[in-house]
């Protein structure tokens, strides 16, 4: 995965590959579990408050990451479980599939992490999460109002991401 | 990976599947079908009684749902039709596991045939 490097810095969105609905949901953690970003489209469901609910999703995101070190088939030495793994270390699940929806994860190599929640039959994310990480990029960490580790208040940010996720469906 | 792994893995699958269901923006979550890692996917069945199969596979191997529901049918023909076998214990019927390696081979011949 390259994060760096490349002349352009934006470059092109790729080819839309969801039917049907845009995304439902999206989030945006920082490496201690702060949810820097909460953008809801279309949830019919609410669960939990949204403290719990981003608890929870932080917490099943830990987990998963620690189940896929554990069960890589490819990997001899194999860590403990429950032991936090860096950024980049060991497997790494990308997405997880349900009936109802499909979940896509992006790890960056400064522990941000960018969650996507769309229908289940969407296509490999990848690639949008990576033009959603430099959207954050332009917009949020070039921002010098904007303090790492809080909230994202960026104007310009959300409505470049509104108008990115709702052409990718 | 050892049995204490194995049983490790399994209760946090479980609690992991009960959060995804928690946190599903519409209702009518039942289970996570598959995970997709950078190196393997993970196939998961659930029956109706709750037992859950996984089958661990290559990138992109296709037909893993129907895999698993054969698997299942060895399981109820071998294991639960077994007057031997204890509920919840580790499975140990020579019969389901020579069943479920002619299975798995008879996949791969097939897989790579095509």
């Amino acid at each position: 995965m390259q994060f760096f490097g490349g002349s352009e810095i934006s470059p092109s969105p790729p080819v839309p590959t969801a039917t049907g609905n845009n995304a439902h949901m999206m989030y945006v953690f920082n490496r201690n579990g702060v949810c820097l970003l909460y953008r809801e489209w279309n949830r019919p469901l609410h669960t939990l408050n949204p403290q719990q609910d981003h608890k929870l999703m932080f917490g099943l995101l830990f987990s998963l990451k620690s189940l896929t070190a554990k069960m890589d088939p490819t990997n001899a030495e194999k860590g403990n479980l429950g032991i936090p793994q860096l950024p980049g270390l060991g497997c790494s699940f990308h997405s997880f599939r349900t009936n109802t929806y499909k979940l896509s994860f992006m790890e960056t190599p400064s522990g941000i992490k960018f969650i996507l929640v769309t229908n289940p039959r969407t296509g490999d994310l990848r690639e949008t999460l990576k033009y959603i990480y430099n959207l954050y990029v332009e917009y949020v960490a070039k921002n010098p109002l904007y303090t790492p580790g809080t909230l994202i208040r960026c104007e310009l940010f959300n409505t470049a991401l509104d108008q990115y996720v709702r052409s990718i469906a | 990976m050892d049995t204490n792994d194995s049983l490790r893995v399994a209760s946090l699958w479980h609690s992991m599947h009960a959060i995804s269901q928690q946190l599903s923006p519409t209702t009518g979550c039942s289970e996570i079908e598959l995970l997709e890692a950078n190196t393997f996917d993970l196939h998961c069945f659930q029956s109706l009684t709750g037992s859950k199969f996984f089958v661990v596979c290559k990138l992109g191997t296709q037909h893993m749902e129907a895999l698993l529901k054969v698997v299942y049918e060895l399981y109820t023909d071998y294991v639960l039709k077994n007057p031997f076998y204890e509920m919840k214990m580790p499975i140990r019927c020579e019969v389901f596991d020579i069943n479920l390696t002619q299975t798995v081979q008879k996949d791969r011949v097939a897989l790579l045939g095509r």
